[in-house]
């Protein structure tokens, strides 16, 4: 794994990269199965699709049906990659991912869509902000929110064979690209992105950036400020969490989310347990989505590098 | 509005498409294909079935409609600006930060706009709901609700019909667009739904099929449901996706597209021609 991060973007989109992926790991593994609601154009699958019918299943736009029928497949030996917008991932069939998928222990890997504000000019029914919220409460969930390309290609290679429900939430854009492509990013390992001494930075998805960003202003201004990538926020690198809050005394959260639920209160959970420190979140702040550019709503929810580095300062000021 | 004239009818239907590409072309893209295809009823319904009033939107004894497939926004705000429920300009803020016209249908931000859908499948039983809430009530509100035909996949729908059906609810009339296109193609490739005629029947509706870019026949049709009773309606619409603009129309994947201005101009100039040949 290295890290390339420079503050350009990737250039390949998350939907290509999702329409090349998904048919490789089916090629090389005649258990792997591909589902789709409805929404196969949106990823670039459709193609290979249409040429691979016992490989790839349009269920149409029938989200909980779906996740039974991957739940399904899976109990008959197949390893389900199912693909939806995260607002129907989540929200709309998860009383199916809940019992017929976690409960009876059949295994899936869930690809939700658009997260947050990415959802941009879908709009506010199209725009989870509680996905991570709900998927967490999946017992022995794994929940990763991708950090680029390169990592989606990992996480999801990995995802195929791992135990247990598996939630990826990653946008169909592009990213800025923090690793050198062919990276293995572990599921569960937390990575350090900038070393810093007086206020770590939790952060995920676009967020990555952000944080990124605003570490570089903050050192500026003569706060130096550790960035480490999260991605997967379920299982949690406790390990991680501790040490860099016991190392730099403040820490910052920054999600694409709602603050309730995600990443935050994932790792306020920890410090509250393990090593009360003063924390600061960049989140949204319990409301819905709404239409728009991403770069007006995150400015609007306050997703900004400008707002990671406000809340570092305060967290600084708190030690 | 009250429009007796079907060439009336048929020159609205040609503003509403003007409105909906006017929207769509000021931001550069929209669901396009899936608006064009529902223009013709939102003309009936607007121009001759429904009561409503621009001046009084949330007036309880109002006519309702539910666009259930909540991404044909842009043909239902064309109609609203062009009644007057919101100032025509309004059209080009559509998408832009802080618009009170989002993609999908929104009952809290446009005025005249009666539920919150987008959520594929939802509407149908918000339909339901309103319907049976009217009644209880004793207004002599009607329902109409436009569902898509990819949209009917969802099982939601399908609960929201029998339960229409078991509680009687003759002030409901949906109205199932069938373009037989969804997001992924032919409905028929991704999942074919069978004959919705049939369906409708055996759950227990008062069903017709019509041609759904035919304002005369949707007309008819729609005056059948006047008289309620103790079956909801179904009318299952024969339509094309991008139905108006042939080279929408023409294009297999014609869910959302970019316009362009030229795209634009010649769109919206022979759709004016149109409705000018009908005004006589
Ligand atoms: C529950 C849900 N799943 C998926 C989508 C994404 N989506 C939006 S429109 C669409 C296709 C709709 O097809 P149809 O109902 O036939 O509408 P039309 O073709 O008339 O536009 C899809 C899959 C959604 N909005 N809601």
């Amino acid at each position: 794994m290295k890290i390339v991060y420079d503050g350009t973007l990737d250039p390949r989109q998350c939907k290509a990269v999702l329409g090349e992926t998904i048919p490789a790991m089916a090629a090389e593994d005649p258990d792997v199965i591909y589902l789709d609601a409805d929404l196969m154009n949106c990823i670039g699958t459709a193609k290979w699709a249409a040429e691979n019918p016992d490989r790839a299943i349009n269920c149409g736009i029938a989200e909980a049906n779906m996740i039974g029928v991957a739940s399904g497949l899976a109990a008959a030996g197949f390893k389900p990659i199912v693909h939806t917008f995260g607002p129907f991932a989540s929200r709309r069939c998860f009383d199916q991912v809940f019992l017929s998928a976690g409960y009876a222990k059949n295994d899936i890997t869930i690809i939700g869509t658009d997260p947050g504000v990415t959802a941009t000019l879908n709009g506010g029914t199209h725009m989870p902000f509680e996905d991570v919220g709900i998927y967490r409460t999946l017992p022995g969930a794994t929940v990763i929110d991708v950090t680029d390309p390169t990592m989606l290609i990992s996480v999801l290679r990995q995802c195929k064979d791992r135990p247990g429900v598996k939630y990826i939430r990653v946008g169909r854009k592009q990213y800025a690209r923090v690793y050198a492509d062919g990276s293995e990013l572990p599921i569960g390992k937390a990575v350090t992105l900038r070393e810093g001494t007086d206020v770590v930075i939790f952060a995920v998805g676009i967020m990555i950036h952000e944080a990124l960003q605003a570490a570089i202003e903050l050192e500026k201004e003569g706060i130096s400020a550790a960035v480490v990538d999260m991605f997967t926020i379920k299982p949690l690198d406790v390990e991680a969490v501790e040490a860099w809050a016991k190392k730099t005394g403040a820490v910052v959260v920054a999600e694409n989310h709602n603050r309730n639920g995600g990443l935050y209160s994932a790792v306020s959970e920890v410090l509250a347990q393990r090593c009360p420190t003063p924390a600061e979140v960049v989140a949204v702040e319990d409301e819905y989505g709404e239409v728009g550019p991403q770069s007006y709503l995150q400015e609007h929810f306050g997703l900004t590098a400008a707002h990671v580095a406000e809340a570092a300062r305060a967290v600084v000021k708190r030690k | 509005m009250n429009l007796e004239n079907m060439n009336e009818i048929k020159a609205f239907a040609a503003k509403i498409r003007i409105a909906t590409i006017e929207a769509i072309h000021a931001i550069g893209q929209g669901h396009i294909g899936g608006a064009l295809s529902i223009a013709d009823v939102l003309a009936v319904l607007y121009g001759r079935e429904m009561r409503y009033d621009p001046k009084n939107p949330k007036w309880p004894d109002r006519d309702k409609l539910v666009t259930s497939k909540g991404h044909a926004g842009p043909a239902v705000y064309g109609t609203l600006a062009l009644l007057g429920f919101f100032p025509y300009e309004e059209l080009k803020t559509m998408n832009r930060p802080g618009t009170n016209l989002p993609s999908h249908t929104d009952r809290n931000k446009t005025p005249g706009v009666d539920m919150t859908t987008g959520s594929l499948g939802q509407g149908t039983s918000l339909a339901a709901g309103l319907a049976l809430g009217d009644k209880l009530k004793g207004r002599p509100s009607r329902t109409f609700l436009i569902v898509g035909d990819g949209e009917s996949n969802e099982g939601q729908c399908w609960e929201a019909f029998a339960f229409a059906a078991a509680k009687k609810l003759g002030n409901l009339v949906v109205l199932l667009d069938w373009n037989k296109r969804q997001l992924d193609g032919y409905t028929d490739d991704v999942l074919p739904m069978g004959d919705y005629v049939k369906k409708f029947e055996a759950f227990g509706f008062d069903t017709v099929k019509v041609n759904g870019n035919d304002v005369e026949e949707l007309a008819a049709a729609l005056e059948r449901t006047r008289k309620g009773g103790d079956k909801p309606y179904a009318i299952v619409m024969d339509t094309v996706k991008g139905a108006g603009v042939p080279e929408v129309a023409e294009k297999k994947m014609n869910h959302s597209l970019p316009v362009n201005d030229e795209q634009y101009e010649r769109w919206t100039a022979q759709l004016r021609a149109e409705a000018e040949a009908w005004e006589g």
